[in-house]
């Protein structure tokens, strides 16, 4: 293969990093224009030593007949490493908090790692899924290969640049300071090229597709990439200090700024981790079951009702501050609305499995797929409850809401992504079976337990938390000084760590797993009980 | 008017019956006469073309779906 083009844009732009790394008005974008130049550096090298000498045959283009599946494993393999790594950071983050001496100046304390660990499990371990689940997806509900030929090698390979920049960008201490959305101006610009286009290839493939109708998962991919793309713009309008600089201002200000940063906080949620992930429940567990999903035209309703009202749910996160009342209610009131199609989404993932319910007992992978629902369902009843300003008033700014936020993401994004690659790694690799079934169960009550642990220790803390800053004595002073109650999360942030460490174990299961499964390798073990199909009586 | 006050009043009048007309349509149109054969044949999609087939290409909207589901019609087995 000769890369010729491709390789003269990764030269050039390393060039144009040492510039900048040169001609950098602060030090931090120095720093980070090195990253960069030794990242391109490294890629440009890459493509230097695949080149081949030989004269091109004809028929040596990929055969557009076929998938286009490389880049799909790639992202499998980007997934399963991301997610290690930001589960990883997850413990050691959780750790921190319970041992304060474990804050590392500068480069590892708190304040960098945590958006660190929120970074590398949303966007490189929940974003690198999306990707390569939506290219396998797209090219087989659309019976069409990907378009735009090596479009999906560029969205891959530049959407791991934008993870490697924005995580290093987080340890040298370079951020906007906008929670989910901390990368600075130049970092952000990246991003919207690489998602412009994973969108072109994406819509591309539905525009030339074989199959007639535009399957539902299709439907939430698309609604996920478009939505993101207009939140990402819109949150990140700023005006930089220099072109040379690390340092952007943002365009709003006050309580606008607030707003839209919610807006764009929970509509991230909203469409990355909801929308996204719902395109693959229903493409993975109809494939994992083998039965079509429960009821399609509720999915449709599901997809327009969860469209139409996650966009206004963000001001829940603002109550009871500076933002109008008005602007609060509504954000409660849609937030209590989007119950409905959250639970009827939920319904019809689990109603595919009506009449095969011993798969539950039978297959693990299954049994993880409907964990992940039911968990999607447990998240999406106690978020609406949250946002309920009553309530909000005792769970808002304590540990309740990160068991909340841990259960939707542990539980729904986490297991859902771990039935996907289980059921993709032994079909992209040609494997008969995965290298061992009996540890996915492992994964499974590893994972399951460690979610458990982790959401409900944070509810007793955030109740805790809660109560002990509303404690009034007769007098009316407040019995509890804040010190006070950080003292008290002692024992819970210790046994959040030890559930987020059960977690991680779970993910170096499927690792090893996912990795002994790519090598060929097959493990000489029991069948799980009652998984050998039993006879069938002739109808 | 003020530019805020006039998108305040339209996003609460104009807009909003809009969206909420448009969304009646959609729960409309998926209940039509019809549409759950339609349905049937969408949620069948994801598994005909595991790999794609050039030979079985001529897949139409009315045509039958390769792959069919004889539990489909959820008896209680």
């Amino acid at each position: 293969m000769k890369y010729t083009f491709e390789m003269i844009v990764l030269g050039v732009g390393a060039f144009l990093a040492l510039v900048g790394a040169g001609f950098a008005q602060d030090r931090l974008f120095g720093a980070h224009m090195w990253v960069l130049f030794f990242a391109l550096l490294g890629g440009t090298i890459v493509l230097l030593r695949r080149i081949e000498f030989r004269p091109a045959v004809a028929g040596g283009a990929p055969p557009q007949s076929e998938y286009f599946d490389e880049v799909v494993k790639y992202g499998v393999i980007a997934t399963v490493f991301w997610g290690v790594v930001g589960f990883l950071v997850g413990v050691i983050v959780a750790l921190q908090l319970a041992f304060p001496d474990l804050n590392i100046e500068p480069w590892f304390n708190f304040g960098r790692m945590r958006p660190l660990h929120t970074s590398a499990v949303i966007f490189a371990f929940g974003g690198n899924a999306l990707i390569a689940t939506s290219f396998y997806v797209v090219q087989r509900t659309s019976r069409a290969r990907l378009f735009g030929g090596n479009l999906g090698w560029f969205v891959f390979w530049g959407y791991q640049l934008f993870i490697v920049l924005a995580a290093t960008g987080y340890l040298l201490g370079i951020t906007q300071s906008r929670e989910y959305a901390e990368p600075e101006w130049y970092v952000d610009l990246w991003l919207t090229i690489v998602w412009v286009a994973y969108l072109i290839a994406f819509l591309g493939t539905i525009l030339v597709r074989k199959e007639p109708h535009i399957y539902v998962a299709n439907w939430f991919y698309l609604a996920f990439i478009v939505t993101i793309a207009m939140l990402h713009i819109v949150n990140n309008l700023a005006v930089p200090v220099s072109f040379l600089g690390s340092k952007s201002y943002s365009a709003f200000s006050g309580v606008q700024d607030a707003l839209t940063q919610w807006w764009y906080g929970h509509n991230a949620v909203g469409f990355f981790l909801t929308a996204g992930f719902l395109a693959m429940m229903y493409y993975f567990i109809p494939k994992q079951v083998n039965r079509p999903i429960y009821s399609y035209r509720l999915s449709i309703i599901h997809f327009w009702a969860l469209i139409f009202m996650y966009i206004w749910a963000g001001p829940h996160h603002l109550h009871f501050t500076a933002l109008p009342d008005w602007a609060q209610t509504l954000g409660m009131v849609f937030s209590v609305m989007l119950w409905m199609p959250s639970w009827g989404g939920m319904i019809n993932g689990l109603m595919t499995l009506s009449g095969a319910w011993d798969k539950i007992r039978t297959d693990p992978i299954v049994r993880m797929l409907i964990m992940a629902v039911a968990f999607y369902g447990m998240a999406t009843f106690e978020g609406p409850m949250m946002s309920i300003k009553t309530i909000n008033s005792l769970s808002h700014y304590t540990d309740w809401t990160i068991g909340h936020v841990h259960s939707g993401a542990l539980g729904w994004n986490g297991l859902i992504t771990f039935g996907a690659i289980y059921y993709l790694v032994p079909k992209l690799w040609n494997r008969e079976r995965l290298y061992s079934v009996r540890m996915v169960n492992w994964h499974f009550w590893l994972a399951t337990l460690g979610i458990v642990v982790y959401a409900s220790v944070m509810w007793v803390a955030g109740i805790q938390q809660g109560l002990m800053w509303r404690e009034y004595d007769d007098q009316g002073f407040l019995v509890y000084s804040f010190a006070e109650s950080v003292a008290a999360m002692f024992p819970y942030y210790v046994l959040r760590a030890a559930g987020g460490g059960l977690f991680l174990a779970g993910a170096l299961l499927m690792a090893f797993n996912v990795t002994m499964t790519i090598l060929g390798r097959v493990r000489d073990e029991a069948p799980i009980l009652g998984a050998t199909p039993v006879p069938q009586p002739a109808e | 008017m003020e530019t805020y006050t006039f998108m305040r009043h339209f996003a609460d009048s104009w807009g909003l019956l809009a969206m909420v007309v448009f969304f009646l349509g959609v729960v409309a149109f998926v209940f039509r006469p019809g549409a759950k054969n339609a349905a049937d044949r969408a949620a069948s999609i994801p598994f005909d073309h595991d790999v794609i087939d050039t030979r079985r290409s001529e897949r139409h909207a009315g045509g039958k779906p390769l792959h069919t589901f004889p539990h489909a019609a959820r008896k209680e087995d």
